[in-house]
């Protein structure tokens, strides 16, 4: 089951289309910073798109950071959203379920599809800037934010354990979008439930007021993936962001699974 | 007596809005049948299936689908079972074919090793043969009716749940699928077909059951059904000698045109009126009995067609 899963995922086209875009901004944003020679100074713009005019290095991290925001998860609500609810609008849920398939089964392989997803958004994401970067910027024995110097080899374990936490951070966001796409026949209506709460997320995030609840908010520890760009690492906000997505992952799965495992399939 | 494929003991549906779509229903098919199950849109046909495939849970009741408890065991139960549900559903991206082997691939009971040659065959079995690699997005509706049955074939299920299997088919299309039903039980399937089209079932169920406003309302053998009404037709060219001999007997009667009278013989046997007529020296052309139309029988039943 997982395997026709992923076989429905990867032969699609929209997923190719979502992944290529999503590699291209980054090198266009590129682009222009090294035709211009204008990189945006520290703490304004994505972060660390201010250092990659001295390190091309650094330019897969600079990349996440300019798809996280909003690119990045659009492209899991619209995936997420799609796995329960399109079958049902598609009319081929009765049919997987009277195959029979299990409807614990069917979550699972959904769950696979949401997480090969996001893995093969990032890794490209990464791999298309890793490319960009030594081509546009060139590789220099360079400089970690806290200005000691990082290895090649160094900087890119760091990329590594970067995609690793971006993921996770996706995956809160994809259990969401999974729970609403369980709610609902319509897979626009689950991905747009799943960006409003992303969205309101953010906007609670930005305020002075909800001080006390931004630490829980589940969008809040997403950037915090460039103190991993620190030397030595600044592991205090990482490790809360995971925990709180394990949270966020737990919570939501569980819902999901709760309300689809003896839903009425009327679709 | 066979032995029994759907066995429903007082099953009901509430929905959550508090409409009982379905109410204390007893179905009971057996091996080897052709069993139409009919009533009125609306009547709770559909959410009978989904119950019987486990797609909606019932308030009450208990079903059993070739002898496994579906609440406990919808795993083993379904695995005889092929479905047409409210139309097919596939993948309008992919082909035909592909599609078929995604659905097959998905269960645990798919065998690999025959799965392009049971696609092959159930292809040509449906009438799709030679567009089986056409995307499904470039079929007619007619064609995606038989795509969905050939779905519902592809493992030779012992039992075959329809519902409304002839929706979106041509005259030609519908007379080849009855067809295929009849081969289809000769060679050992039972049938469960839901329709609305009582001459459907009429023409091709050896049972059938009436659901109406969420209820059985007639379940047995449809030749039972169909019983004689107590009238006879009679077709003569000598009407006026004809009436004058029924008004000397016993049998109420009611002309209905020149040449045609109706008469109400009851249990009695039709010779009795035939041999009194050529006594009097009546030509007789026609004498025909008349029976109950499936849909008399519902009439009876319910008092009305109302639909809900």
């Amino acid at each position: 089951m997982i395997r026709v899963e992923l076989a429905k995922l990867l032969r699609r086209p929209r997923t190719w289309v979502t992944i290529a875009l999503l590699a291209g901004l980054p090198v266009v944003v590129g682009i222009f910073v090294k035709t211009s020679g204008l990189a945006p100074p520290p703490g304004q713009g994505p972060a660390l798109l201010s250092e990659v005019l001295d390190n091309g290095l650094l330019f897969p991290a600079a990349a996440l950071a300019i798809i996280l925001p909003l690119f990045l998860p659009i492209a899991v609500s619209v995936i997420g959203g799609d796995a329960v609810a399109g079958e049902a609008a598609n009319g081929t849920l009765r049919y997987l379920l009277t195959r029979p398939v299990g409807r614990s089964r069917l979550l699972t392989a959904k769950l696979w599809v949401v997480i090969t997803f996001i893995f093969l958004a990032v890794v490209t994401v990464a791999l298309v800037a890793f490319g960009a970067g030594i081509v546009l910027f060139g590789i220099k024995p360079l400089s970690s934010l806290s200005a000691t110097a990082l290895t090649p080899a160094e900087t890119t374990i760091r990329t590594v354990l970067s995609i690793l936490y971006i993921g996770w951070s996706m995956l809160g966001l994809g259990s969401i979008a999974l729970f609403a796409s369980t709610r609902t026949d319509s897979p626009l209506a689950a991905s747009l439930a799943t960006l409003a709460a992303f969205v309101a997320s953010q906007v609670l995030d930005l305020i002075e007021a909800t001080r006390s609840i931004k630490p829980y908010l589940p969008t809040h520890y997403w950037l915090k993936f460039v103190d991993l760009y620190r030397d030595p690492i600044l592991w205090r906000d990482v490790q809360r962001g995971v925990a709180l997505q394990l949270v966020y992952v737990v919570v939501f799965l569980g819902l999901a699974w709760a309300n689809f495992a003896r839903k009425d399939i009327t679709s | 007596m066979s032995e029994a494929v759907v066995r429903t003991v007082g099953l009901t549906k509430r929905f959550s809005g508090g409409l009982v779509a379905v109410d204390d229903v007893a179905l009971d098919v057996r091996e080897g049948d052709l069993f139409g199950f009919l009533g009125p849109n609306g009547a709770g046909k559909t959410t009978t299936i989904r119950m019987l495939l486990g797609l909606i849970q019932p308030t009450v009741g208990t079903i059993e689908v070739l002898g496994k408890n579906v609440e406990h065991d919808l795993e083993h139960a379904l695995r005889g079972v092929g479905s047409l549900v409210e139309g097919p559903g596939f993948y309008p991206f992919l082909s035909g074919e592909r599609n078929l082997a995604i659905f097959d691939a998905a269960g645990r009971d798919g065998v690999r090793a025959t799965r392009r040659s049971r696609i092959h065959d159930t292809i040509e079995r449906v009438g799709l043969g030679g567009v089986g690699d056409r995307p499904v997005k470039a079929y007619s509706l007619g064609m995606r009716q038989r795509l969905g049955l050939a779905a519902a074939l592809l493992r030779a299920p012992r039992l075959l749940i329809l519902d409304e299997p002839t929706n979106g088919l041509d005259p030609q299309g519908i007379h080849e699928l009855r067809g295929m039903f009849v081969d289809l039980v000769c060679e050992g399937t039972t049938i469960l077909l839901s329709s609305h089209l009582l001459a459907e079932v009429e023409a091709i169920c050896t049972r059938a059951a009436m659901m109406s406003a969420g209820r059985i309302v007639a379940q047995d053998r449809v030749a039972d059904l169909l019983q004689p009404t107590g009238w006879v037709r009679v077709v003569t060219p000598d009407l006026e000698g004809a009436v004058r001999v029924l008004q000397d007997g016993p049998f109420e009667y009611a002309p209905v045109d020149h040449e045609t009278v109706r008469v109400h013989l009851g249990n009695r046997p039709s010779e009795l009126l035939n041999k009194a007529f050529v006594g009097a020296e009546i030509r007789v052309r026609e004498l025909m009995v008349e029976r109950r139309t499936l849909e008399d029988v519902f009439l009876e039943r319910t008092g009305d067609g109302e639909i809900r």
